[in-house]
C-alpha cells in the first residue's frame, strides 16, 4: 500500500516537472517578446534617444561652512571665485581650443593639457576644471568668445577668505584641490577631481562637516551642446559651521607676543580642556595656498630657518626641560621618597659613579627643599630624587598624566611625544638602561619629548589637581540656520594617581617661581591675579659654553608653563620659544601676555563684532598701555631671572 | 571517498552551460568596466578568480553525498535564522541596509545563504510528508511558517530582492509538491488583503518609491526611474545586431547605474543586440530545463525536491534580473547568475550547480 502510494507520488511529480518546464519556457518566451519589443520594434526610437542622450551634469559646489571663534567672530568665510572648465564630449578639437585659450587668456597651455588628459577616463559630459582662480577679466573674455570655444564653461565656486589674514593659520589650515592620492582615501569616493577639500588644520580635520553637499543640474543638450531643458536640479547644501573654542582676542595677543620669534603656545581652560589659543609662530597666509602659490613666497617659506609651515603646537616635540620637574616631584611625593620638608644640599653639581651632573647654577643652591627646588629650578635636587626613583617610576608618573600618547585633539597628525623607559631603550637600541641616564630624564632632558599640547595638558592637570581633560578645539558644530548640531562636552581622559596634598605642595613651589624673590618666572606676574608657573630650558645641543656666540639653530629652547588664578585656576598656558635660550626671559613674558589677554577678556566681555579686527595700529597703543603695569613690575626682578 | 564512477558521471552539459555563461559574463564585465577608474585588480580578473573559486566549491560539494544534507537541514535552518537575527542586532550598516555580518576573518551575508538553506529545509520537510491529490490548506501552513520567519527577517534588513527570491523559491517547491485547487483559491483570497496591508504599513519609503517609479518611470528622472529609462534606452538602442563590443554609448558614457553588477545585462544587450540576447537566453533556458531534467531523472524524492529548488533559485534570479533591466519589474537589486560581477552571487550560484551535479551524478546509485 505504502509502496504503491510512493510510486504514484513519483509518477505524479515527474508529470509536474513537465508542467514546470512549460511554465519556464513560457516565461522565457515573454522575456524574448519584451526584448523583441525593445530591440526590434522600437529600436529606432531608442537609438535616437541614445544618440541624443546628451545629459550633462553641471555641478554646483556647496558653499563651505564658516569657522568662528568662541565668541562667534568669523575667522574663515567665503568669496566667489571663477574657474575654467571643459565638457569633453562637446569640445571635439582639443588642440585648437587649448591654443585659443592660452592665447586669449595667457594661461599655461601645458598645464591645462595635463589636467584635461588626466581626467579623460571619466564621463564625457562631466566638466573638467582646466584652470582655477581665473580673474573677472578672464571670465569676460571667455564669455565674449563663447561661440569659438564650444564646451568651455566658467564655473563659479565659493573660495575661502581668511578674515583675519594670518591669524591662527596652522590651526585653521587651508583648502586646495583634491589630489589623486586623496581621492582614493576612505570616505572620499564622492569627491570629483577639481573639488576643493581641507588640506590641513581644522579645514582638513572637519572637512566632512564644513564641505556641505554639492548640488548640480542635469541638463539635456542637443548635438551642438545647446541646452534643451533642465531634467532635474539638486541644490547644494551649505556646509556646517564650526565654532572653535579659540578666543580670537587671546589668539591675537599671543601671536603678537611672539613677534619674530619662532615657537608655539597653547592656552587651555583648566576646567574643560577647551583650547583658548593655539599658536605656531611664524604663521603663513592660508589664502595663498588655495590658488597657485607664487614660487618666491613658497621658496621663502621653505628657506626660513624658523619653519613657518610646520605646526609646532601640534607636531613639534621638545624636551620639556625643567617644566618636567613637577612630574618628578609628584612621583617623589607619591612614593614617599621625599616630603615637603626634605632637603638636599646643592653644591652646584652631583657625582654619580665617574660622571658629574651639573646644576645650572655652578655656585650651588645650598640647602634646598621642594619649594626652593622649584622656585630656583635646582637641578641637583631632582638628580638625587630621580636616582632614588628610577626611570620606570618617573615614566609611570608621566603616563599617569597621559603623556607619551596623543591626547586626542581634533587635528590630524598629533604626535605622541616620548616618555623613555628601560624597556623602551632595550627595544629601540637593544641596550639596557644605565642608572646615570635617569638623571637627565628627571629634569626633562635626555630622551623625554613633549608636544606643546601635552605641556599645556600637563600644567592644566597640575592646576586642577589631577583631572585630565581631552584638549579640544571645536566648541560646537552649527548648521546653516544657526542651529547647534553637535556640541563638545568636556571629556575626562583620566584622573592621575597623585594625592591632593602632593599637588598642593608642588603648586606652592610653582607659585614661588612667579611670585617670590629668586623665582625664575617673575616675568609672567600679573598685578591683579596670582599666577603660578615653571620655567624650562631644553638643550638643543650639549655643552656649549660661550652663549654669546652660539649660532641660532644651536641655541636652547625656552619654555614656560603657567596657570592662573592660583587659588581657583581657570587658564593654563604652555609656551615654547625655539632657540629662545631662557624660559624666564623669553617664554614667561609671552605666557604673561596670554594670561593678561584672558583676564582682560573676562573683565570686558567682547561682543561679536563680525571679525577679529586686524587693523593693528589702534590696538597696539592700547595694548601697550594695558600691559605697562605688568611690565614695570617685572622689570624689578627681571635682572635676576635665570633658569 | 570519491567513487571513480562518480567522476565518470560528471554532468558535462550542466557544467558546460554554467561556464559558458560565466565566460560571456567576464567578457561583458571587461566592456562594462572600461570607463571605470580602477584601483588595484581589474574587475574582470577578479571575476575570473571568483569563477574558479566557484567551480572548485561546486566540485567539493559533488564529492559529498547530498543525502547527508537531509540530516542537517533543520540544524542549518535554525542556525541561519539565528544568524539573520544576529545581523539585525550587530550587523554592519552599509548602503542604508544591514546585510553583512563581520566574522573577523571574512564577512558573510546570511540572507544570501538563506536562499540555499530554504531549499534544503523544504526538501527535507516534503520528503517526509505524504499527501495524496495535493496539499490542503492545513498541510501548507507549517511550511509557510518555516518560510515566513526568515523572509520577515530578511525583509526587515531591509532587502526586498532577497526576501522575494526566498519566497519565490519556496513557493516553486510547494507548487512542485502539488496543491489542491481549494488551497490555491484560499491562498489568493488571503494574499490580496495582505498585499494591501504591507503596502500601507510594511514597505519602506524607498521600496515604495521603486514600485511607483516602475509603474510610472517619468515620476523621477534622476532617482530609480532614471535607471530604468537609461537601461531601456541601452537595451533598445542595441537593435538587432548590437553596437559592438565596447561600443555601447550608454555604458561607455556611464549613463547606466551599476553596469557591471545588476545592470550587466543591459550593457550586453546594447553591445550584442537581440542576437546576443537570444544566445544568452538560450543558454539560460537550457540550464534551467536541464536542472528540471535532473530533478525528473532523480529517483528519490529528496533529490528531486532539492534539484527543483536549486533550479527555481537560478530561474527566479534570471527572470527578475532580466525583467528589471528591460523595465518589466521594479529595480530590486538582484544579480544575473554567473553573469553579473560579484563574488557572493557567483559562489551561491556555483553551490547550486554543485548540488545539481551531485544529484545528477548519483542518479544510478539510489
Amino acid at each position: 500500500m505504502k509502496e504503491r502510494r510512493f510510486v504514484r507520488e513519483l509518477v505524479e511529480s515527474k508529470h509536474r516537472i513537465l508542467m514546470l518546464s512549460f511554465v519556464v519556457g513560457f516565461v522565457f518566451l515573454l522575456l524574448l517578446i519584451r526584448l523583441w519589443h525593445l530591440q526590434i520594434l522600437n529600436a529606432d526610437d531608442y537609438q535616437a534617444m541614445s544618440e541624443n542622450n546628451r545629459l550633462r551634469f553641471v555641478p554646483v559646489a556647496a558653499s563651505r561652512g564658516t569657522i568662528m571663534d568662541r565668541t562667534g567672530a568669523i575667522l574663515v568665510s567665503n568669496r566667489p571665485s571663477f574657474s575654467l572648465a571643459v565638457i569633453p564630449q562637446e569640445a571635439k578639437d582639443r588642440e585648437a581650443i587649448l591654443t585659443l585659450l592660452s592665447g586669449l587668456l595667457g594661461l599655461d597651455r601645458a598645464d591645462m593639457a595635463e589636467r584635461w588628459e588626466k581626467n579623460e577616463g571619466r564621463a564625457k559630459y562631466y566638466p573638467i576644471v582646466l584652470a582655477s582662480n581665473i580673474t573677472r577679466d578672464q571670465v569676460e573674455i571667455i564669455e565674449e568668445n563663447h561661440f569659438r570655444l564650444p564646451g568651455i564653461e566658467v564655473e563659479m565656486k565659493p573660495v575661502r577668505e581668511y578674515t583675519s589674514h594670518q591669524l591662527a593659520a596652522h590651526l585653521l589650515g587651508y583648502i586646495g584641490e583634491i589630489s589623486e592620492k586623496e581621492m582614493v582615501l576612505p570616505g572620499f569616493d564622492e569627491y570629483n577631481p577639481g573639488d576643493y577639500i581641507g588640506k590641513n588644520g581644522i579645514e582638513r580635520a572637519l572637512e566632512k562637516e564644513l564641505h556641505g553637499n554639492d548640488g548640480g543640474r542635469q541638463l539635456e543638450v542637443d548635438a551642438r551642446g545647446r541646452v534643451l531643458r533642465t531634467v532635474s536640479e539638486s541644490f547644494p547644501t551649505v556646509g556646517n559651521s564650526v565654532v572653535l573654542t579659540i578666543d580670537g582676542a587671546i589668539q591675537k595677543q599671543a601671536e603678537k607676543a611672539f613677534g619674530e620669534q619662532a615657537g608655539a603656545a597653547v592656552a587651555m581652560d583648566v576646567r574643560t580642556g577647551e583650547i583658548l589659543a593655539f599658536v605656531s609662530n611664524p604663521g603663513f597666509d592660508p589664502s595663498l595656498f588655495s590658488g597657485k602659490l607664487p614660487a618666491d613666497i613658497w621658496k621663502g617659506y621653505l628657506e626660513d630657518k624658523r619653519h613657518p609651515l610646520e605646526n609646532k603646537a601640534l607636531s613639534g616635540q621638545y624636551p620639556p626641560g625643567s617644566t618636567y620637574k613637577m612630574i618628578t616631584a609628584l612621583a617623589g611625593l607619591q612614593d614617599n621618597t621625599i616630603n615637603e620638608s626634605s632637603t638636599v644640599n646643592c653644591t652646584g653639581s652631583y657625582d654619580l659613579g665617574s660622571s658629574t651632573f651639573k646644576c645650572w647654577n655652578k655656585k650651588g643652591h645650598g640647602s634646598t627643599n621642594l619649594r626652593k627646588s622649584l622656585r630656583e629650578s635646582c637641578d641637583v635636587f631632582y638628580y638625587q630624587l630621580g636616582e632614588k626613583l628610577g626611570v620606570d617610576k618617573l615614566a609611570a608618573a608621566a603616563r599617569s598624566f597621559r603623556l607619551g600618547a596623543p591626547l586626542g585633539v581634533e587635528l590630524l597628525n598629533e604626535r605622541s611625544g616620548l616618555i623613555p623607559t628601560a624597556e623602551w631603550k632595550l627595544k629601540r637600541f637593544g641596550k639596557r638602561w644605565y642608572h646615570g641616564e635617569t638623571l637627565p630624564v628627571s629634569i626633562g632632558q635626555g630622551a623625554v619629548l613633549l608636544t606643546p599640547i601635552q605641556l599645556a595638558s600637563m600644567i592644566s592637570t597640575v592646576a586642577n589637581e589631577g583631572t585630565i581633560y581631552r584638549p579640544h578645539l571645536v566648541k560646537k558644530i552649527v548648521d546653516a540656520d544657526g542651529k547647534t548640531i553637535k556640541e563638545t562636552a568636556p571629556e575626562i581622559l583620566g584622573i592621575t594617581s597623585f594625592s591632593k596634598e602632593s599637588y598642593r605642595a608642588v603648586k606652592q613651589g610653582l607659585f614661588a617661581v612667579v611670585n617670590e624673590p629668586g623665582g625664575t618666572g617673575a616675568a609672567a606676574r600679573q598685578y591683579d591675579v596670582k599666577v603660578a608657573g615653571k620655567t624650562g630650558t631644553s638643550q638643543v645641543v650639549k655643552l656649549h659654553d660661550s652663549k654669546m656666540g652660539t649660532p641660532y639653530q644651536y641655541r636652547d629652547h625656552a619654555l614656560f608653563v603657567a596657570f592662573a588664578p592660583f587659588d581657583d585656576p581657570e587658564i593654563a598656558v604652555a609656551v615654547i620659544v625655539e632657540h629662545g635660550e631662557h624660559g624666564g626671559t623669553s617664554a614667561a613674558p609671552i605666557a604673561g601676555r596670554i594670561i593678561r589677554a584672558y583676564l582682560d577678556g573676562k573683565k570686558a566681555p567682547r561682543k561679536n563684532m563680525g571679525g577679529i579686527s586686524s587693523d593693528d595700529d589702534d590696538d597696539e597703543n592700547s595694548d601697550d598701555e594695558k600691559e605697562s603695569p605688568t611690565m614695570k613690575k617685572n622689570a624689578v626682578d627681571g635682572a635676576a631671572i635665570h633658569d | 571517498m570519491i567513487d571513480r564512477r562518480l567522476i565518470l558521471n560528471i554532468d558535462w552539459v550542466l557544467l558546460g552551460l554554467a561556464v559558458a555563461v560565466c565566460l560571456l559574463g567576464i567578457l561583458n564585465i571587461y566592456s562594462a568596466t572600461t570607463p571605470y577608474k580602477v584601483v588595484g585588480m581589474a574587475y574582470y580578473t577578479k571575476q575570473c578568480y571568483w569563477m574558479l573559486a566557484g567551480i572548485t566549491i561546486s566540485l567539493v560539494i559533488c564529492s559529498l553525498d547530498y543525502h547527508v544534507l537531509e540530516n542537517f537541514s533543520y540544524w542549518l535552518y535554525g542556525f541561519l535564522v539565528l544568524l539573520l537575527l544576529a545581523v539585525l542586532v550587530i550587523g554592519k550598516r552599509s548602503m542604508g541596509a544591514t546585510r553583512w555580518l563581520h566574522l573577523g576573518f571574512f564577512n558573510i551575508q546570511p540572507s544570501e545563504l538563506m536562499k540555499l538553506v530554504i531549499i534544503v529545509t523544504f526538501a527535507r520537510f516534503f520528503n517526509n510528508f505524504q499527501s495524496v491529490g495535493g496539499l490542503t490548506v492545513k498541510e501548507v501552513l507549517l511550511p509557510l511558517t518555516l518560510l515566513f520567519l526568515p523572509a520577515a527577517l530578511i525583509m526587515k534588513q531591509p532587502d526586498l530582492g532577497t526576501a522575494a527570491l526566498v519566497i519565490f523559491i519556496a513557493l516553486s517547491m510547494i507548487l512542485y509538491v502539488g496543491l489542491r485547487w481549494s488551497t490555491i483559491l484560499t491562498f489568493i483570497g488571503v494574499t490580496i488583503p495582505m498585499a494591501f496591508i504591507s503596502w500601507s504599513y510594511l514597505l519602506r519609503p524607498y521600496q515604495k518609491n521603486r514600485v511607483l517609479d516602475f509603474l510610472d518611470p517619468e515620476r523621477s528622472k534622476l532617482g530609480s526611474g532614471y535607471h530604468i529609462i537609461q537601461s531601456k534606452i541601452a537595451v533598445g538602442s542595441g537593435g538587432f545586431w548590437g553596437k559592438g563590443f565596447i561600443k555601447g554609448t550608454q555604458s561607455q558614457l556611464r549613463f547606466l547605474p551599476e553596469q557591471h553588477t545588476d545592470f550587466a545585462f543591459s550593457v550586453f544587450a546594447e553591445e550584442w543586440g537581440f542576437v546576443g540576447c537570444l544566445f544568452l537566453i538560450i543558454l539560460y533556458i537550457s540550464l534551467v530545463l536541464w536542472g528540471l531534467n535532473i530533478a525528473r531523472r532523480c529517483n528519490d524524492r529528496f533529490g528531486g525536491l532539492l534539484a527543483v529548488g536549486v533550479t527555481a533559485m537560478l530561474f527566479w534570479h534570471i527572470v527578475i534580473n532580466m525583467g528589471m533591466v528591460t523595465g518589466l519589474f521594479p529595480v530590486v537589486g538582484v544579480p544575473l547568475p554567473f553573469f553579473s560581477y560579484g563574488g557572493t552571487s557567483m559562489i551561491t550560484s556555483m553551490v547550486g550547480i554543485g548540488l545539481l551535479q551531485n544529484i545528477s551524478m548519483r542518479r544510478f546509485m539510489f
